[in-house]
């Protein structure tokens, strides 16, 4: 069979998942990765792995939580490690118009009691007397995430993988053999995407027996809020900030300070935990936080993808294959079509 | 009509800040919508190195109004003035917005620290934006200290109260008639901003309200029509409260009934 041939640049969340959804359409793909495997030299390792649609509509547009919806549905099928136990937001007592501004601005959640948030949660008994449930969301771990779907893709006869390249220009350019080269190499591409921009994150891993928990937990604070996401071997992912800065090398004492402070303000017991890693990455954004796929010739370019990558990756992948191998474009995250 | 601060010619009375918005974009619809033409912009986060936040502050160059640098974050005198060199670097301006926090529950000014840094500030060169408090013995050091504008809060910073002591601004107004006075921070409604300017307050900055509303972009637009309301309102010389009630239309001798 000669099957369409597709180059794929940058082996992070939007990378594996356009390889996935091309693969799944006969394609023949081919990654280009700067890393030797999936490591921390991509910004979806230091992800949450929240799968939170409905509590991102707090903030973000509509059309993160549409996209958001069909990233829920795809990891459910090819993450074995994905757990749909939803969502709760709680908040302090004196922080209680908080979690009424937030259920005002969200959907698809239902106030919990004192009572349910010791059911649901008995680590945190006690502690809160108000909060929200958002049973349809799910979370992962991104790491073992990005894993099994790169483990499934090698899987197939028509994935090569090419690993440690170093992806200068004449790289950018689709091989002979390609018909269509995808760029998703995140905020590396700002030297073709001019209005891409740094968004810094800093996050938390640590390790503690004392607490356990069963889904993510988003605790509401008019100063710094946080979540925290339950991970395997008694680990949390705490996170995360979002400063307007592209440099990624320290974690600020600041940003640490807060983050263990409010995870401190969840359970006391977080104050004896082992802090195991302190991550710093930069998240790649346009203008209004949301994911762009940009068509130049054969080049098509998916980023943009801010605090959303696993959410949202799946939809980009699967808008990306209906542009290049349909012809169907979607204006609503299509802003450049050119050949 | 219009305000004038350290010899610059304002014709909007609204000041804008720039953080907590949902999106770069919506920042700069919602800075359109003010039709303000100041904005305020803190340094501290978005500043670790000159490379870092470059993009931010290009973004922020796009929106073509005069940059006002802030302090915000400082807990000392030595912070706050280190903060504001790099502001004056960074943005090619004299103007700074100094903030000194003294309480960190309510991130009341520290009016001591305040005061010794805009000392240190002015003769400098800077021309120092004191956030201070409604105190008139603060205003009247930060006054001799070189300072040529006010900025009393209305409030604490980011908890959308209004005017908490409408008694102290009203008497700092009566104090200081020539000094142009800002109120800053804690507002959260435009009927909060138009009472400001009733009183004769002659400009808003704020930040929270509008980038924290749901619609920030059409919340900028209704905060600039209550300030210019406001305005209007008390150059117009308000009709004095009357506890008997005075028809509008004559009512003696009506000659029709139903």
């Amino acid at each position: 069979m000669n099957s369409v041939r597709i180059d794929i640049i940058g082996a992070g969340v939007a990378g594996l998942c356009t390889a996935k959804h091309f693969i799944d359409r006969g394609c023949h793909v081919s990654l280009y990765a700067q890393s030797m495997g999936i490591d921390e030299s991509c910004c979806s390792w230091w992800a949450g792995g929240m799968l939170a649609p409905w509590c991102e509509s707090e903030s973000a547009e509509p059309l993160i939580t549409r996209l958001g919806q069909e990233g829920l549905t795809f990891w459910s099928t090819h993450s074995p490690e994905l757990r749909a136990n939803g969502s709760l937001v709680v908040a302090q007592t004196r922080d209680r118009i908080e979690l009424e501004q937030f259920a005002k601005r969200t959907t698809h959640h239902e106030s919990v009691s004192a009572t349910d948030i010791d059911r649901m949660e008995p680590d945190l008994a006690g502690r809160f007397t108000h909060g929200l449930y958002f049973d349809q969301e799910s979370h992962l771990d991104p790491r073992e995430a990005l894993q099994s779907l790169l483990s499934s893709l090698q899987d197939s006869t028509l994935f090569d993988l090419h690993q440690g390249q170093h992806l200068d220009a004449h790289q950018r350019q689709p091989t002979p053999k390609a018909q269509w080269l995808i760029d998703c190499r995140g905020l590396a591409a700002s030297d073709e995407l001019t209005d891409l921009r740094g968004v810094k994150g800093e996050m938390l891993i640590l390790e503690s027996k004392d607490v356990t928990l069963n889904r993510p937990v988003r605790l509401l604070h008019p100063r710094y809020p946080i979540y925290i996401v339950p991970r395997k071997s008694h680990q949390f992912m705490v996170g995360a900030t979002m400063i307007e800065s592209d440099d990624k090398r320290y974690a600020s004492a600041r940003s640490v300070m807060e983050l263990l402070s409010s995870a401190y303000a969840l359970h006391p017991a977080f104050a004896e935990a082992a802090l195991v890693e302190v991550g710093t990455d930069v998240r790649p954004a346009f203008m209004d936080n949301l994911p762009r796929i940009r068509r130049r010739g054969r080049t098509v370019y998916v980023n943009g993808l801010y605090r959303h990558g696993f959410l949202c990756a799946p939809a980009l992948a699967s808008r990306c294959v209906a542009l290049t191998l349909d012809g169907i474009v979607d204006n609503e995250v299509v802003d450049e079509n050119t050949d | 009509m219009s305000l004038t601060v350290y010899g610059t010619e304002l014709n909007s009375r609204l000041l804008l800040g720039t953080s907590l918005y949902p999106s770069p974009k919506i920042m700069l619809d919602a800075i359109a919508a003010s039709q303000c033409e100041v904005v305020t912009v803190s340094l501290r986060r978005e500043s670790s190195t000159e490379k870092s936040g470059n993009a931010f502050w290009s973004l922020i160059r796009s929106a073509n109004v005069r940059v006002l640098p802030n302090t915000a974050g400082c807990h000392s005198v030595k912070e706050a003035v280190t903060t504001a060199h790099m502001a004056r670097e960074l943005f090619d301006t004299p103007w700074v917005k100094l903030e000194v926090i003294g309480e960190d529950d309510t991130l009341q000014p520290d009016v001591f620290g305040l005061v010794e840094a805009t000392r240190i500030l002015i003769e400098d060169g800077f021309e120092v934006f004191p956030y201070t408090t409604d105190d008139l013995v603060v205003a009247d050091r930060l006054l001799s200290a070189g300072c040529e504008v006010l900025m009393p809060w209305g409030a604490p910073i980011g908890s959308g109260r209004g005017l908490n002591n409408r008694y102290a601004l009203t008497s700092m107004r009566a104090h200081f008639p020539d000094v142009p006075l800002i109120v800053d921070a804690g507002l959260g409604l435009p009927s909060h901003a138009a009472d400001a300017m009733e009183l004769g307050y002659d400009a808003i900055l704020l930040n929270t309200a509008v980038a924290k509303a749901g619609d920030p972009v059409a919340m900028a637009r209704a905060f600039a029509m209550g300030i210019e309301a406001g305005h209007l309102a008390h150059q117009s010389q308000p009709m004095p409260k009357r506890d008997m009630a005075a028809p509008s239309t004559p009512v003696f001798g009506t000659p029709f009934r139903d």
